[in-house]
């Protein structure tokens, strides 16, 4: 009786110290929590500001004459002539008139300032509009990769500079004339993969990417789906029940690698699919991401409630018809939201790719599912292994590119489950 | 004609099918007194001609078109002389791209040598044979099982059973389809690597301390078998998920633990999906962010400080795929707090417990094991990363436990091996095979006996 009192104040002595640590223990979880989002702001930070700039090209407007004589073409509707043609001189000549004169000298100095593809531009111009000939037409071109690095990122010293002091002094004056100038880089969603990084682009990516997709969806969902209704309604309690369903939770979890390795040995070693081909592709992914349609549709299938299904077998259908007719129609959305976040994931995917050989540099914008193609992902990994920066930003607007279909996606999926599906 | 004219051809004849058992059906239940006096409704009837129809043609057509073309190679290059007979797989693809190349017009008939040619003319005359019999046997099929499925058709017959049962068939194949495809990984993994294991005694794979899979380019070269040593690949992989974690376990876990006890509900419904972006950023993202963002601040950094740091680091890979790894670590430790039973909670809260108190002594403890499965899980998914350790931590085979030196992993190696063209049999693409076993083991022991305990103690709570 004596010491209570003493005790009560041991405890109030002790809650000081009690509430500190209460306190430190909530500081860690916030300074967790901030640390997982400071991440996050930071790669999408990191990401944006390396790529933004991929989005921008430099161009160079002249005024082109298209002397015949100059450039040694008489009949510009042949193509043998247009193919000995010199198509490099006007374009010189051209930016020769816009630069000061001591450039006369150094025609190499002054071609290094256009693209190399902007002569085959000039040539498909002219072959289109044979009667520009003996004119002087106002085009514009792009500039070479030198200058494009030049005009992004003078300032950043991480970037060297090619450009002489002398091309450097050119390329100032000319784009505070408007001549050399920045505008969006429309190039990088009509062009397939290039050598020249101001010329690549990822049209033929994204095409490979949606053809994969498609393979992917066309199989993965209506397997999916029939497995998911096999393992909720129908499967009897047995070993091969049980079997399977030990075999879709190991392989939800198995390394994307592993199914790469399974596309190589099974589809292109065993059946002879070709490599680099979008099926192949669409194949791997499609197990990839079946265990995970599989079971968020039966969570699907399971959130029906049972007086559904007890309403319909109690007017006479057969157990087929009430999954058919009833549970299916009614689980559809939920099935459908797991597909988009699954085919999300294999949107991302790369690993399993890179093994199937859909990693090869391919210029071409692929036309169908037996096209050599590549998927985005893939070209990220490519472009980010150039030692070249001007691939690097390239890279980042491509991961741009990736993201915001990923976003597309989800937030489809988020809006799917909010509009169609119901709560009971 | 085209398979996939022939599927479209095929497709319609199954739709006639359908029509003309629908129309049967009716007829014949016409004198009887009207479709009440069939067993089914008339569209069982005709979806039953249909699968007649359908199935055996499909069936037919996919096994014609998955074989036709090794079934093909294979005559044409047992038709070669023997003299010309390639001897080794590689020089016999190559012949084989040579002949398609003339059969297809690309390369003149001239230019090859005369073999080449008669092979050539006997794939064109091959391939025109197989498509005309592909044509004429699918079609045939349709038509021959279509009628018989037609005739079938009687009023006392329960179309609607038969259907079903169909039907609850091809439900199971696609639920099969896991087995299959878990026997596929099996089956691919294990071929190629018994075949590895008769050139690298597996004693040598899984002890040797040594890895270089150079293969030799002359038969003479010095160090011309490679060596297939495991162990560093293995080191490398555990440091590289060692680093992963001590990132990802504290932060996913309080912030678990933040977000399940301490946060109001809108912090919560707008921390979460943030949190989820995290687990939803593809792998090569990542990877672009570690190799060219974080690794190289982290060189600069050991610069600065006097350590020597190489440019792709274990420490760089291992931090990003942390991070990586963090949603998944607090959405586990996420649901298994909150499965631990709310009078637990309030047991504790009501003896005077603080927060804090609680979560450290009463919460924790009963939610470990569920953590530990959850953590184990996380293990696995950092062992089979491949895009951020390819991108990042580079090939050389470092025995070290620095985390500021280059290592690289089992997957990264399985990447680099398989990448690019060589020929299938060699010590190295088989060595490739081998290591997608290990990880397959490894990953696979993890994540039985982490979805062991975890469902375990779920079981214990409800």
């Amino acid at each position: 009786m004596t010491d209570q009192p003493s005790q009560a104040e041991q405890v109030r002595r002790s809650l000081k110290r009690r509430y500190r640590k209460e306190r430190r223990f909530r500081s860690y979880g916030i300074a967790a929590i901030a640390v997982a989002l400071l991440a996050l702001a930071i790669l999408f930070i990191d990401i944006i500001g390396k790529g933004y700039s991929g989005f921008l090209k430099s161009t160079v407007t002249l005024e082109v004459t298209l002397d015949s004589d100059v450039m040694m073409l008489e009949d510009p509707t042949d193509k043998t002539a247009r193919r000995m043609a010199d198509f490099v001189a006007p374009l010189q000549q051209a930016l020769m008139a816009e630069l000061p004169p001591e450039a006369q000298d150094q025609p190499r100095a002054v071609r290094g300032l256009i693209n190399n593809y902007a002569s085959d531009a000039l040539k498909k111009a002219v072959a289109a509009n044979p009667e520009w000939m003996g004119s002087t037409r106002t085009m514009t071109f792009l500039a070479s990769t030198d200058v494009d690095v030049y005009m992004k990122h003078q300032s950043d010293d991480r970037y060297s500079i090619k450009l002489s002091e002398q091309q450097q002094g050119w390329v100032d004056e000319l784009a505070e004339r408007g001549v050399i100038d920045l505008s969006f880089n429309d190039v990088l969603f009509t062009n397939g993969d290039s050598r020249n990084p101001s010329q690549a682009g990822v049209l033929g990516a994204i095409m490979g990417s949606l053809f994969t997709m498609l393979v992917t969806l066309a199989l993965s969902f209506p397997i999916g789906v029939a497995a998911a209704i096999y393992l909720e309604e129908f499967a009897p309690q047995n070993k091969v029940t049980d079997f399977i369903e030990v075999n879709i939770n190991n392989l939800a979890a198995v390394p994307s690698i592993i199914f790469g390795l399974l596309g190589l040995a099974v589809f292109i070693n065993l059946f002879g699919l070709p490599r680099s081909v979008p099926v192949v592709g669409g194949l791997v992914l499609t197990l990839m991401t079946l265990p995970t349609i599989i079971i968020s549709s039966r969570a699907a299938i399971k959130s029906v409630p049972p007086s559904v299904r007890e309403a319909a077998e109690g007017i006479g259908a057969s157990k087929m018809q009430v999954v058919m007719h009833h549970v299916l129609p009614l689980a559809l959305p939920g099935m459908m939201t797991g597909s988009i976040i699954g085919m999300a994931q294999a949107l991302g995917e790369t690993a399993p790719l890179l093994l199937i050989g859909m990693v090869a540099f391919i210029v071409d914008v692929p036309g169908g599912f037996l096209d050599s193609a590549t998927v985005l992902p893939v070209q990220v990994y490519l472009w980010s292994g150039s030692p070249e920066l001007a691939f690097i930003e390239r890279a980042s607007a491509a991961i741009m590119v990736l993201l915001t279909f990923l976003i597309g996606m989800n937030a489809l999926a988020v809006w799917l489950r909010r509009r169609l599906e119901r709560r009971w | 004609m085209q398979p996939g004219n022939l599927l479209l051809l095929t497709a319609v004849l199954i739709l006639i099918a359908y029509g003309l058992g629908y129309a049967r059906s009716r007829a014949l239940a016409m004198p009887l007194g009207g479709i009440k006096h069939l067993k089914s409704l008339p569209g069982y009837y005709g979806t039953r001609a249909a699968i007649w129809c359908g199935v055996p043609a499909l069936i037919l057509l996919a096994l014609w078109v998955t074989f036709e073309g090794r079934i093909i190679q294979y005559l044409v290059v047992s038709g070669l002389p023997a003299e010309v007979r390639p001897d080794s797989a590689g020089k016999a693809s190559l012949m084989l791209t040579k002949i398609q190349n003339v059969a297809n017009g690309s390369l003149p008939a001239g230019f090859v040598e005369e073999p080449i040619a008669k092979a050539a003319e006997t794939l064109t005359r091959l391939q025109a044979q197989s498509s005309w019999l592909r044509t004429a046997l699918v079609i045939s099929v349709a038509v021959l099982f279509g009628v018989w499925g037609w005739f079938r058709i009687h009023p006392a017959a329960n179309a609607r059973r038969k259907v079903e049962t169909t039907l609850r068939w091809f439900l199971f194949g696609c639920a099969a389809i896991a087995i299959l495809t878990t026997v596929g990984i099996v089956f691919s993994v294990a071929v190629e690597t018994v075949r590895f294991f008769d050139r690298v005694p597996i004693t040598d794979f899984l002890f040797g301390a040594h890895w270089s899979p150079q293969t030799a380019l002359r038969e003479d070269q010095v160090g011309a078998d490679g060596s297939f040593g495991v162990i560093p690949l293995f080191l490398g992989t555990m440091l590289i998920s060692a680093i992963a974690m001590l990132v990802a376990v504290p932060v996913g876990l309080f912030s678990a633990i933040y977000l399940s006890e301490y946060a109001s509900k809108r912090v919560r419904s707008t921390v979460k999906p943030l949190l989820e972006m995290l687990a939803g950023v593809p792998t090569v993202v990542y990877g672009f962010f570690a190799a060219l963002t974080v690794a190289p601040f982290i060189s600069d950094l050991a610069a600065a400080i006097g350590l020597e740091a190489s440019s792709e680091s274990a420490l760089a890979a291992g931090l990003v795929m942390g991070v990586m790894i963090i949603p998944f670590v607090s959405s586990l430790s996420d649901d298994v707090i909150n499965a631990v039973p709310q009078t637990l909670r309030d047991g504790s809260l009501a003896m005077g417990a603080t927060q804090s108190e609680t979560m450290s002594k009463v919460i924790f403890p009963a939610a470990l094991p569920g953590i530990m499965g959850g953590i184990l899980l996380a293990v696995s998914r950092a062992i089979g990363e491949t895009m951020i350790v390819v991108m990042a931590a580079g090939l050389a085979a470092n025995l070290t436990a620095n985390p500021l030196d280059a290592v690289t992993t089992v997957t990264v190696q399985i990447v680099t091996l398989l990448t690019g063209d060589q020929e299938f049999d060699s010590a190295k693409t088989l060595a490739a095979f081998a290591l997608g076993a290990l990880l397959f083991l490894v990953t696979l022991m993890l994540n039985v006996v982490a979805l062991k305990i975890v469902r375990k103690y779920r079981e214990q709570y409800d």
